[in-house]
Protein backbone atom coordinates (compact mmCIF):
# COMPACT_ATOMS: atom_id res chain seq x y z
CA UNK A 1 0.00 0.00 0.00
CA UNK A 2 1.43 3.55 -1.03
CA UNK A 3 2.04 5.96 1.53
CA UNK A 4 -0.47 8.19 0.18
CA UNK A 5 -3.74 6.18 0.29
CA UNK A 6 -2.28 5.41 3.89
CA UNK A 7 -2.49 8.96 4.95
CA UNK A 8 -5.65 9.56 2.42
CA UNK A 9 -7.60 6.94 4.19
CA UNK A 10 -6.58 8.32 7.79
CA UNK A 11 -7.69 11.42 6.82
CA UNK A 12 -10.81 10.36 4.94
CA UNK A 13 -11.91 7.72 8.08
CA UNK A 14 -12.33 10.45 10.93
CA UNK A 15 -13.97 13.16 9.14
CA UNK A 16 -16.15 10.87 7.35
CA UNK A 17 -17.34 9.82 11.15
CA UNK A 18 -17.53 12.88 12.58
CA UNK A 19 -19.94 13.70 9.58
CA UNK A 20 -22.12 10.49 10.16
CA UNK A 21 -22.51 12.01 13.76
CA UNK A 22 -23.04 15.45 13.10
CA UNK A 23 -26.32 14.36 10.75
CA UNK A 24 -27.72 11.68 12.74
CA UNK A 25 -31.09 12.09 12.63
CA UNK A 26 -31.60 11.60 16.77
CA UNK A 27 -35.28 11.53 16.15
CA UNK A 28 -35.16 8.24 13.93
CA UNK A 29 -34.75 4.44 15.04
CA UNK A 30 -31.19 3.39 15.14
CA UNK A 31 -30.33 0.41 13.17
CA UNK A 32 -28.97 -1.47 16.43
CA UNK A 33 -32.52 -1.26 18.18
CA UNK A 34 -34.02 -4.84 18.63
CA UNK A 35 -37.53 -4.73 19.12
CA UNK A 36 -37.16 -8.33 20.35
CA UNK A 37 -38.53 -7.31 23.46
CA UNK A 38 -38.03 -9.41 26.64
CA UNK A 39 -39.61 -7.04 29.01
CA UNK A 40 -42.12 -4.30 27.75
CA UNK A 41 -42.46 -1.07 29.40
CA UNK A 42 -45.59 -0.58 31.26
CA UNK A 43 -47.22 2.32 30.75
CA UNK A 44 -49.28 3.42 34.17
CA UNK A 45 -53.10 2.71 34.04
CA UNK A 46 -55.49 5.52 34.03
CA UNK A 47 -57.04 4.12 37.20
CA UNK A 48 -53.73 5.50 38.46
CA UNK A 49 -54.16 8.85 38.22
CA UNK A 50 -54.11 11.69 40.77
CA UNK A 51 -57.58 13.64 41.14
CA UNK A 52 -55.89 16.93 40.87
CA UNK A 53 -54.61 19.61 38.06
CA UNK A 54 -52.40 17.23 36.83
CA UNK A 55 -54.55 14.61 36.57
CA UNK A 56 -57.13 16.69 34.88
CA UNK A 57 -54.17 18.17 32.25
CA UNK A 58 -53.83 14.37 31.38
CA UNK A 59 -57.29 13.51 31.22
CA UNK A 60 -57.37 16.53 28.73
CA UNK A 61 -54.58 15.24 26.75
CA UNK A 62 -55.93 12.03 26.52
CA UNK A 63 -59.05 13.66 25.48
CA UNK A 64 -57.22 15.19 22.34
CA UNK A 65 -55.36 12.21 21.54
CA UNK A 66 -58.34 10.18 21.08
CA UNK A 67 -60.96 13.02 19.36
CA UNK A 68 -58.29 15.15 17.51
CA UNK A 69 -60.12 15.87 15.22
CA UNK A 70 -63.73 16.75 17.44
CA UNK A 71 -61.58 18.76 19.58
CA UNK A 72 -59.05 21.22 17.72
CA UNK A 73 -60.89 21.63 14.62
CA UNK A 74 -58.64 24.19 14.06
CA UNK A 75 -55.39 22.42 13.82
CA UNK A 76 -57.25 19.57 12.30
CA UNK A 77 -57.17 19.54 8.39
CA UNK A 78 -58.08 16.36 7.51
CA UNK A 79 -60.35 13.56 8.91
CA UNK A 80 -57.34 11.56 11.26
CA UNK A 81 -57.06 11.27 14.80
CA UNK A 82 -53.89 10.95 16.86
CA UNK A 83 -54.73 7.03 18.08
CA UNK A 84 -55.23 6.53 14.08
CA UNK A 85 -51.75 5.61 13.63
CA UNK A 86 -50.85 5.12 17.96
CA UNK A 87 -52.99 2.76 18.64
CA UNK A 88 -54.73 1.97 21.93
CA UNK A 89 -54.07 5.62 22.74
CA UNK A 90 -51.12 5.80 22.83
CA UNK A 91 -50.47 2.91 24.47
CA UNK A 92 -49.11 0.53 22.25
CA UNK A 93 -45.65 -1.33 21.69
CA UNK A 94 -44.60 -1.14 17.72
CA UNK A 95 -47.14 1.27 17.46
CA UNK A 96 -45.18 4.57 17.98
CA UNK A 97 -46.26 4.64 21.62
CA UNK A 98 -45.69 7.83 23.29
CA UNK A 99 -43.66 6.59 26.07
CA UNK A 100 -40.99 5.45 23.56
CA UNK A 101 -41.19 8.62 22.24
CA UNK A 102 -41.87 11.30 25.08
CA UNK A 103 -37.80 10.25 26.60
CA UNK A 104 -36.29 10.70 23.26
CA UNK A 105 -36.58 14.55 23.19
CA UNK A 106 -35.22 17.05 22.94
CA UNK A 107 -33.69 15.64 19.82
CA UNK A 108 -31.68 16.48 16.21
CA UNK A 109 -34.23 15.80 13.48
CA UNK A 110 -32.66 15.84 9.74
CA UNK A 111 -36.22 16.92 8.90
CA UNK A 112 -35.61 20.55 10.05
CA UNK A 113 -32.57 20.49 10.73
CA UNK A 114 -32.33 21.50 14.49
CA UNK A 115 -32.73 20.40 17.43
CA UNK A 116 -36.47 19.99 18.16
CA UNK A 117 -38.33 19.86 21.98
CA UNK A 118 -40.98 17.45 22.68
CA UNK A 119 -43.62 20.59 21.97
CA UNK A 120 -41.91 20.88 18.56
CA UNK A 121 -42.22 17.45 17.40
CA UNK A 122 -46.07 17.14 18.26
CA UNK A 123 -46.32 20.86 16.35
CA UNK A 124 -44.74 18.91 13.28
CA UNK A 125 -47.62 15.83 13.81
CA UNK A 126 -49.80 18.65 13.46
CA UNK A 127 -48.87 20.19 10.29
CA UNK A 128 -48.06 17.01 8.63
CA UNK A 129 -50.44 14.43 9.88
CA UNK A 130 -53.03 16.05 10.39
CA UNK A 131 -52.82 18.68 7.86
CA UNK A 132 -53.88 21.09 10.13
CA UNK A 133 -51.72 24.00 8.57
CA UNK A 134 -50.23 26.65 11.29
CA UNK A 135 -49.83 24.61 14.39
CA UNK A 136 -50.88 24.91 17.62
CA UNK A 137 -47.96 27.38 19.42
CA UNK A 138 -45.69 25.56 22.10
CA UNK A 139 -47.41 26.92 24.94
CA UNK A 140 -50.87 26.57 23.64
CA UNK A 141 -53.62 24.57 25.89
CA UNK A 142 -53.51 21.74 22.93
CA UNK A 143 -49.35 21.02 23.00
CA UNK A 144 -49.42 21.20 26.38
CA UNK A 145 -52.55 18.68 27.53
CA UNK A 146 -50.64 16.68 24.43
CA UNK A 147 -47.27 16.74 26.00
CA UNK A 148 -48.39 15.99 30.00
CA UNK A 149 -50.40 13.10 28.42
CA UNK A 150 -47.06 11.61 26.90
CA UNK A 151 -44.96 12.25 30.15
CA UNK A 152 -47.36 10.74 31.98
CA UNK A 153 -47.68 7.56 30.21
CA UNK A 154 -43.72 7.38 29.80
CA UNK A 155 -43.48 7.92 33.76
CA UNK A 156 -40.60 5.73 35.24
CA UNK A 157 -38.92 5.44 31.65
CA UNK A 158 -35.54 6.38 31.78
CA UNK A 159 -34.46 9.34 29.84
CA UNK A 160 -32.81 8.98 26.65
CA UNK A 161 -32.99 5.70 26.14
CA UNK A 162 -34.20 3.55 23.13
CA UNK A 163 -37.25 1.37 24.97
CA UNK A 164 -38.25 -1.88 23.17
CA UNK A 165 -41.66 -1.39 21.01
CA UNK A 166 -39.89 2.64 20.26
CA UNK A 167 -41.79 3.75 16.96
CA UNK A 168 -42.46 0.87 14.52
CA UNK A 169 -39.85 -1.14 14.20
CA UNK A 170 -38.30 -1.04 11.03
CA UNK A 171 -39.63 -3.51 8.34
CA UNK A 172 -36.41 -4.39 6.11
CA UNK A 173 -37.32 -3.55 2.37
CA UNK A 174 -37.55 -7.48 0.74
CA UNK A 175 -34.91 -8.28 -2.23
CA UNK A 176 -37.62 -7.65 -4.65
CA UNK A 177 -38.20 -4.62 -3.69
CA UNK A 178 -42.19 -3.45 -3.96
CA UNK A 179 -44.63 -4.03 -6.35
CA UNK A 180 -47.61 -1.91 -6.76
CA UNK A 181 -49.86 -4.28 -8.09
CA UNK A 182 -49.29 -6.83 -5.24
CA UNK A 183 -50.36 -4.09 -3.23
CA UNK A 184 -53.58 -3.50 -4.67
CA UNK A 185 -54.40 -7.25 -4.17
CA UNK A 186 -53.44 -7.09 -0.71
CA UNK A 187 -55.12 -3.92 -0.24
CA UNK A 188 -58.69 -5.29 -1.89
CA UNK A 189 -58.46 -8.43 0.28
CA UNK A 190 -57.15 -6.91 3.70
CA UNK A 191 -57.87 -3.58 4.00
CA UNK A 192 -60.80 -2.53 1.85
CA UNK A 193 -63.65 -3.69 4.22
CA UNK A 194 -62.56 -1.05 6.81
CA UNK A 195 -60.95 1.75 5.28
CA UNK A 196 -62.92 1.28 1.91
CA UNK A 197 -62.19 0.37 -1.92
CA UNK A 198 -60.79 4.19 -2.37
CA UNK A 199 -59.21 4.60 0.25
CA UNK A 200 -61.63 6.74 1.49
CA UNK A 201 -62.02 5.38 5.02
CA UNK A 202 -65.45 5.03 6.86
CA UNK A 203 -68.05 7.21 8.92
CA UNK A 204 -70.67 6.63 11.90
CA UNK A 205 -72.40 9.95 11.54
CA UNK A 206 -70.31 12.90 10.45
CA UNK A 207 -66.80 11.73 12.23
CA UNK A 208 -64.40 8.92 10.79
CA UNK A 209 -64.27 5.25 12.37
CA UNK A 210 -61.71 3.65 9.92
CA UNK A 211 -59.05 6.75 9.22
CA UNK A 212 -59.23 7.48 5.09
CA UNK A 213 -55.57 6.32 3.64
CA UNK A 214 -55.64 8.77 1.01
CA UNK A 215 -57.21 11.65 -0.66
CA UNK A 216 -58.48 15.19 1.19
CA UNK A 217 -59.20 14.10 4.53
CA UNK A 218 -55.52 11.97 4.97
CA UNK A 219 -52.00 12.49 5.83
CA UNK A 220 -50.04 14.95 3.34
CA UNK A 221 -46.83 14.67 1.57
CA UNK A 222 -45.12 15.83 4.13
CA UNK A 223 -45.99 13.14 6.93
CA UNK A 224 -43.25 10.49 8.07
CA UNK A 225 -46.40 8.11 6.83
CA UNK A 226 -45.94 9.03 3.39
CA UNK A 227 -42.66 6.83 3.35
CA UNK A 228 -43.47 3.83 2.34
CA UNK A 229 -41.30 2.11 4.62
CA UNK A 230 -43.07 3.88 7.61
CA UNK A 231 -45.84 2.63 6.40
CA UNK A 232 -44.86 -0.91 5.90
CA UNK A 233 -43.62 -0.67 9.57
CA UNK A 234 -46.58 0.40 10.77
CA UNK A 235 -48.52 -1.94 8.44
CA UNK A 236 -46.64 -5.26 9.37
CA UNK A 237 -46.74 -4.32 13.49
CA UNK A 238 -50.12 -3.27 13.40
CA UNK A 239 -52.57 -4.54 10.66
CA UNK A 240 -55.13 -5.51 10.10
CA UNK A 241 -56.39 -4.17 13.33
CA UNK A 242 -56.32 -6.47 16.21
CA UNK A 243 -54.07 -9.03 13.56
CA UNK A 244 -51.14 -7.25 13.67
CA UNK A 245 -47.65 -9.50 12.38
CA UNK A 246 -50.24 -11.67 9.80
CA UNK A 247 -49.06 -10.03 6.87
CA UNK A 248 -45.53 -11.03 4.97
CA UNK A 249 -43.08 -8.43 4.67
CA UNK A 250 -43.45 -8.52 1.36
CA UNK A 251 -47.22 -7.78 1.37
CA UNK A 252 -46.42 -5.13 4.31
CA UNK A 253 -44.05 -3.24 1.74
CA UNK A 254 -46.54 -3.93 -1.62
CA UNK A 255 -49.79 -2.60 0.35
CA UNK A 256 -47.81 0.72 1.74
CA UNK A 257 -46.69 1.37 -1.73
CA UNK A 258 -49.85 1.04 -3.04
CA UNK A 259 -51.51 2.79 -0.23
CA UNK A 260 -48.97 5.76 -0.62
CA UNK A 261 -48.73 5.82 -4.61
CA UNK A 262 -52.19 7.47 -4.12
CA UNK A 263 -52.70 11.57 -3.94
CA UNK A 264 -53.42 13.29 -0.70
CA UNK A 265 -53.02 16.97 0.46
CA UNK A 266 -50.04 18.83 -0.89
CA UNK A 267 -46.38 18.95 1.66
CA UNK A 268 -47.30 21.74 2.99
CA UNK A 269 -43.28 22.68 2.68
CA UNK A 270 -43.85 22.77 -1.29
CA UNK A 271 -41.14 25.34 -2.67
CA UNK A 272 -41.90 27.65 -5.22
CA UNK A 273 -45.18 26.12 -6.08
CA UNK A 274 -43.09 23.17 -7.66
CA UNK A 275 -43.06 19.42 -6.75
CA UNK A 276 -39.93 18.81 -8.09
CA UNK A 277 -38.21 21.15 -6.63
CA UNK A 278 -39.81 19.83 -3.37
CA UNK A 279 -39.15 16.50 -4.40
CA UNK A 280 -34.91 17.39 -4.26
CA UNK A 281 -35.18 19.23 -1.22
CA UNK A 282 -37.04 17.25 1.33
CA UNK A 283 -37.97 13.71 -0.37
CA UNK A 284 -34.46 12.87 -1.86
CA UNK A 285 -33.01 11.54 1.32
CA UNK A 286 -36.33 10.75 3.02
CA UNK A 287 -36.56 7.21 3.02
CA UNK A 288 -38.34 5.17 0.52
CA UNK A 289 -41.16 7.33 -1.20
CA UNK A 290 -43.03 8.21 -4.25
CA UNK A 291 -43.49 11.52 -3.79
CA UNK A 292 -42.43 13.72 -7.04
CA UNK A 293 -41.98 10.49 -9.22
CA UNK A 294 -43.72 9.56 -11.95
CA UNK A 295 -45.66 6.02 -11.89
CA UNK A 296 -47.55 4.64 -14.96
CA UNK A 297 -47.06 7.89 -16.62
CA UNK A 298 -48.56 10.19 -14.03
CA UNK A 299 -46.52 12.46 -11.46
CA UNK A 300 -47.26 11.87 -7.76
CA UNK A 301 -47.33 14.76 -5.01
CA UNK A 302 -49.35 16.90 -7.19
CA UNK A 303 -51.64 17.45 -4.12
CA UNK A 304 -55.32 16.94 -3.39
CA UNK A 305 -57.66 20.01 -1.95
CA UNK B 1 -90.32 -10.49 -38.09
CA UNK B 2 -90.47 -11.48 -34.25
CA UNK B 3 -91.67 -14.95 -34.22
CA UNK B 4 -93.91 -16.39 -31.84
CA UNK B 5 -90.52 -18.10 -29.26
CA UNK B 6 -89.55 -14.49 -28.91
CA UNK B 7 -92.49 -12.93 -28.06
CA UNK B 8 -93.45 -15.27 -25.30
CA UNK B 9 -89.77 -15.03 -23.70
CA UNK B 10 -90.14 -11.88 -23.85
CA UNK B 11 -93.44 -11.89 -22.43
CA UNK B 12 -91.89 -14.48 -19.52
CA UNK B 13 -89.17 -11.52 -18.82
CA UNK B 14 -91.53 -9.03 -18.49
CA UNK B 15 -93.61 -11.22 -15.85
CA UNK B 16 -90.27 -12.01 -13.70
CA UNK B 17 -88.78 -8.59 -13.77
CA UNK B 18 -92.55 -6.92 -13.48
CA UNK B 19 -92.63 -9.76 -10.23
CA UNK B 20 -89.57 -8.87 -8.86
CA UNK B 21 -90.45 -5.33 -8.85
CA UNK B 22 -93.31 -5.53 -7.68
CA UNK B 23 -92.38 -7.43 -4.88
CA UNK B 24 -93.11 -6.08 -1.37
CA UNK B 25 -90.79 -6.43 1.19
CA UNK B 26 -93.47 -5.06 3.95
CA UNK B 27 -95.56 -7.55 2.70
CA UNK B 28 -93.13 -10.14 3.54
CA UNK B 29 -91.75 -9.38 7.11
CA UNK B 30 -95.83 -8.82 7.99
CA UNK B 31 -96.86 -11.82 5.98
CA UNK B 32 -94.49 -13.82 5.18
CA UNK B 33 -92.93 -15.79 1.91
CA UNK B 34 -94.68 -17.21 -1.15
CA UNK B 35 -93.25 -20.72 0.05
CA UNK B 36 -93.91 -22.89 2.73
CA UNK B 37 -92.26 -22.53 5.87
CA UNK B 38 -91.25 -18.91 4.75
CA UNK B 39 -92.56 -17.05 8.05
CA UNK B 40 -93.37 -13.51 8.48
CA UNK B 41 -90.28 -11.59 10.55
CA UNK B 42 -92.78 -9.88 12.77
CA UNK B 43 -93.30 -13.52 14.55
CA UNK B 44 -90.22 -12.57 16.46
CA UNK B 45 -88.72 -9.35 15.82
CA UNK B 46 -91.84 -7.62 16.51
CA UNK B 47 -94.50 -5.47 14.69
CA UNK B 48 -92.09 -2.54 14.60
CA UNK B 49 -89.13 -4.98 13.64
CA UNK B 50 -87.62 -3.36 17.25
CA UNK B 51 -86.96 -6.67 18.15
CA UNK B 52 -87.94 -8.53 21.29
CA UNK B 53 -85.21 -8.10 24.06
CA UNK B 54 -86.70 -10.76 26.48
CA UNK B 55 -86.35 -13.59 24.14
CA UNK B 56 -82.95 -12.40 22.14
CA UNK B 57 -84.69 -11.64 19.26
CA UNK B 58 -82.42 -8.59 17.40
CA UNK B 59 -83.96 -5.49 16.19
CA UNK B 60 -84.10 -5.79 12.28
CA UNK B 61 -85.58 -2.14 12.10
CA UNK B 62 -82.92 0.07 9.92
CA UNK B 63 -80.01 -2.69 9.78
CA UNK B 64 -78.64 -1.72 6.38
CA UNK B 65 -79.91 -4.07 3.73
CA UNK B 66 -76.67 -5.78 2.34
CA UNK B 67 -75.72 -6.72 6.10
CA UNK B 68 -79.51 -8.18 5.94
CA UNK B 69 -79.39 -10.35 2.87
CA UNK B 70 -76.07 -11.26 3.90
CA UNK B 71 -77.24 -12.75 7.05
CA UNK B 72 -80.20 -14.51 5.25
CA UNK B 73 -77.93 -16.21 2.97
CA UNK B 74 -75.30 -17.22 5.18
CA UNK B 75 -78.09 -18.91 7.26
CA UNK B 76 -78.55 -20.82 3.91
CA UNK B 77 -75.55 -21.42 3.70
CA UNK B 78 -74.54 -22.53 7.21
CA UNK B 79 -71.96 -20.17 7.78
CA UNK B 80 -74.35 -18.87 10.40
CA UNK B 81 -75.89 -21.51 12.34
CA UNK B 82 -79.64 -20.75 13.59
CA UNK B 83 -82.23 -23.53 13.93
CA UNK B 84 -84.88 -21.29 13.86
CA UNK B 85 -83.89 -18.85 11.43
CA UNK B 86 -81.84 -21.66 8.66
CA UNK B 87 -85.02 -23.30 7.45
CA UNK B 88 -86.57 -19.86 7.16
CA UNK B 89 -84.35 -18.50 5.01
CA UNK B 90 -84.28 -21.89 3.04
CA UNK B 91 -88.06 -21.00 2.25
CA UNK B 92 -87.64 -17.32 1.22
CA UNK B 93 -86.77 -16.90 -2.33
CA UNK B 94 -83.30 -14.43 -3.66
CA UNK B 95 -86.13 -12.10 -5.02
CA UNK B 96 -87.57 -12.40 -1.55
CA UNK B 97 -84.78 -11.73 0.33
CA UNK B 98 -83.58 -8.96 -1.32
CA UNK B 99 -87.17 -7.29 -1.21
CA UNK B 100 -87.18 -8.06 2.70
CA UNK B 101 -83.76 -6.94 3.32
CA UNK B 102 -84.88 -3.34 1.68
CA UNK B 103 -88.18 -2.97 3.45
CA UNK B 104 -86.09 -3.80 7.18
CA UNK B 105 -83.45 -0.94 5.75
CA UNK B 106 -85.94 1.69 5.23
CA UNK B 107 -88.18 0.99 9.14
CA UNK B 108 -87.21 3.45 11.37
CA UNK B 109 -84.81 2.08 13.28
CA UNK B 110 -82.76 3.51 16.65
CA UNK B 111 -79.83 5.89 16.68
CA UNK B 112 -78.06 5.63 19.39
CA UNK B 113 -76.84 8.84 21.69
CA UNK B 114 -73.70 10.27 20.37
CA UNK B 115 -70.93 9.06 22.79
CA UNK B 116 -67.57 11.10 21.66
CA UNK B 117 -64.01 9.00 22.12
CA UNK B 118 -63.41 11.51 24.56
CA UNK B 119 -65.50 10.05 27.57
CA UNK B 120 -62.48 8.04 29.57
CA UNK B 121 -64.76 4.75 29.84
CA UNK B 122 -65.60 3.53 33.53
CA UNK B 123 -65.19 -0.02 34.21
CA UNK B 124 -64.03 -3.27 32.72
CA UNK B 125 -67.02 -3.47 30.46
CA UNK B 126 -66.95 -0.19 28.66
CA UNK B 127 -63.02 0.14 28.87
CA UNK B 128 -63.33 -3.12 26.31
CA UNK B 129 -65.58 -1.74 24.18
CA UNK B 130 -64.09 1.80 24.12
CA UNK B 131 -60.18 0.83 24.37
CA UNK B 132 -59.87 -3.00 23.39
CA UNK B 133 -57.53 -5.02 25.54
CA UNK B 134 -54.37 -4.53 23.52
CA UNK B 135 -52.36 -6.56 26.11
CA UNK B 136 -54.68 -9.64 23.88
CA UNK B 137 -54.53 -8.09 21.08
CA UNK B 138 -58.20 -7.34 21.05
CA UNK B 139 -59.04 -3.87 18.96
CA UNK B 140 -61.95 -2.10 21.47
CA UNK B 141 -65.36 -2.69 19.68
CA UNK B 142 -65.93 0.99 18.85
CA UNK B 143 -63.08 0.95 16.43
CA UNK B 144 -64.94 -1.09 13.61
CA UNK B 145 -68.76 -0.47 15.05
CA UNK B 146 -68.78 2.96 16.20
CA UNK B 147 -67.83 4.64 19.53
CA UNK B 148 -71.45 4.58 20.20
CA UNK B 149 -72.52 1.01 18.80
CA UNK B 150 -74.09 3.01 15.78
CA UNK B 151 -72.25 0.42 13.42
CA UNK B 152 -70.36 1.36 10.11
CA UNK B 153 -71.35 0.90 6.72
CA UNK B 154 -72.99 -2.56 5.42
CA UNK B 155 -70.15 -5.05 7.21
CA UNK B 156 -70.34 -3.45 10.82
CA UNK B 157 -73.94 -3.49 12.36
CA UNK B 158 -75.10 -1.83 14.93
CA UNK B 159 -74.55 -3.06 18.56
CA UNK B 160 -75.88 -0.06 20.56
CA UNK B 161 -79.51 -1.47 21.75
CA UNK B 162 -79.41 -4.65 20.73
CA UNK B 163 -80.54 -6.93 23.29
CA UNK B 164 -77.85 -8.49 25.74
CA UNK B 165 -78.92 -12.13 25.32
CA UNK B 166 -78.30 -11.29 21.47
CA UNK B 167 -74.92 -10.07 21.39
CA UNK B 168 -73.84 -12.59 24.11
CA UNK B 169 -75.06 -15.73 22.24
CA UNK B 170 -73.08 -13.86 18.93
CA UNK B 171 -70.33 -13.71 20.47
CA UNK B 172 -70.27 -17.45 21.99
CA UNK B 173 -71.16 -18.42 18.39
CA UNK B 174 -68.29 -16.71 17.12
CA UNK B 175 -66.23 -19.17 20.28
CA UNK B 176 -67.77 -22.22 19.20
CA UNK B 177 -67.65 -21.46 15.12
CA UNK B 178 -71.64 -22.04 14.80
CA UNK B 179 -71.05 -18.63 13.34
CA UNK B 180 -68.02 -17.93 11.14
CA UNK B 181 -69.17 -15.43 8.39
CA UNK B 182 -67.37 -12.64 9.42
CA UNK B 183 -64.40 -11.01 6.51
CA UNK B 184 -61.22 -12.03 7.00
CA UNK B 185 -62.41 -13.51 10.77
CA UNK B 186 -62.43 -10.73 12.24
CA UNK B 187 -65.18 -10.91 14.39
CA UNK B 188 -64.04 -14.14 15.23
CA UNK B 189 -60.55 -13.58 16.25
CA UNK B 190 -61.43 -11.04 18.25
CA UNK B 191 -64.75 -13.24 20.09
CA UNK B 192 -62.13 -15.75 20.75
CA UNK B 193 -60.16 -13.72 22.93
CA UNK B 194 -62.83 -12.65 25.19
CA UNK B 195 -63.44 -14.28 28.72
CA UNK B 196 -66.91 -15.46 29.52
CA UNK B 197 -67.43 -12.38 31.80
CA UNK B 198 -66.30 -9.80 29.03
CA UNK B 199 -68.61 -11.52 26.61
CA UNK B 200 -71.08 -10.99 29.26
CA UNK B 201 -70.06 -7.59 30.13
CA UNK B 202 -69.77 -6.42 26.29
CA UNK B 203 -73.13 -7.33 25.78
CA UNK B 204 -74.73 -5.81 28.54
CA UNK B 205 -73.00 -2.81 28.20
CA UNK B 206 -74.13 -2.33 24.39
CA UNK B 207 -77.78 -3.34 25.23
CA UNK B 208 -77.74 -0.70 27.89
CA UNK B 209 -76.91 2.17 25.71
CA UNK B 210 -79.92 4.87 25.51
CA UNK B 211 -81.31 4.65 21.70
CA UNK B 212 -82.95 8.15 20.56
CA UNK B 213 -86.21 7.60 17.98
CA UNK B 214 -85.00 8.09 14.61
CA UNK B 215 -86.75 11.04 13.22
Amino acid sequence: MSPFVLVLGLLGLPSAHAATIAMEDQSQLQPSAGHAAVSQFQPPQESELPDNAYGKLVKEGYALFVDTKRLAPTFVGNGLNCSNCHLDQGRLANSAPLWGAYPMYPAYRKKNDKVNTFAERLQGCFQFSMNGGTPPTADSREITALSVYAYWLASKAPLGVELPGRGYPDVAQPAKGYDLSGGAQVYKGQCAVCHGPEGQGQKAGDSYVMPPLWGKDSYNWGAGMHRINTAASFIKHNMPLGKGGSLSDQQAWDVAAYVNSHERPQDPRLVDGSVEKTRVKFHANDGVNLYGQTVEGVLIGQGIR
Amino acid sequence: MMSLERVLIGSALMLLLGNAHALDGKKIFTEGGSQPGAMPCVACHGADGAGLAAAGFPRLAGLPALYVRKQLEDFRRGTRVNPVMQPLANALTDAEIDAVSQALAAMPGAVPQPIHRSEMPIGAAQKLAQQGAWERQIPACASCHGPAGTGVGDTFPPLAGQPATYLAAQLTAWQNGTRHNDPNDLMGHIAKSLTPDEVQGVAQYFASLKLEAKP
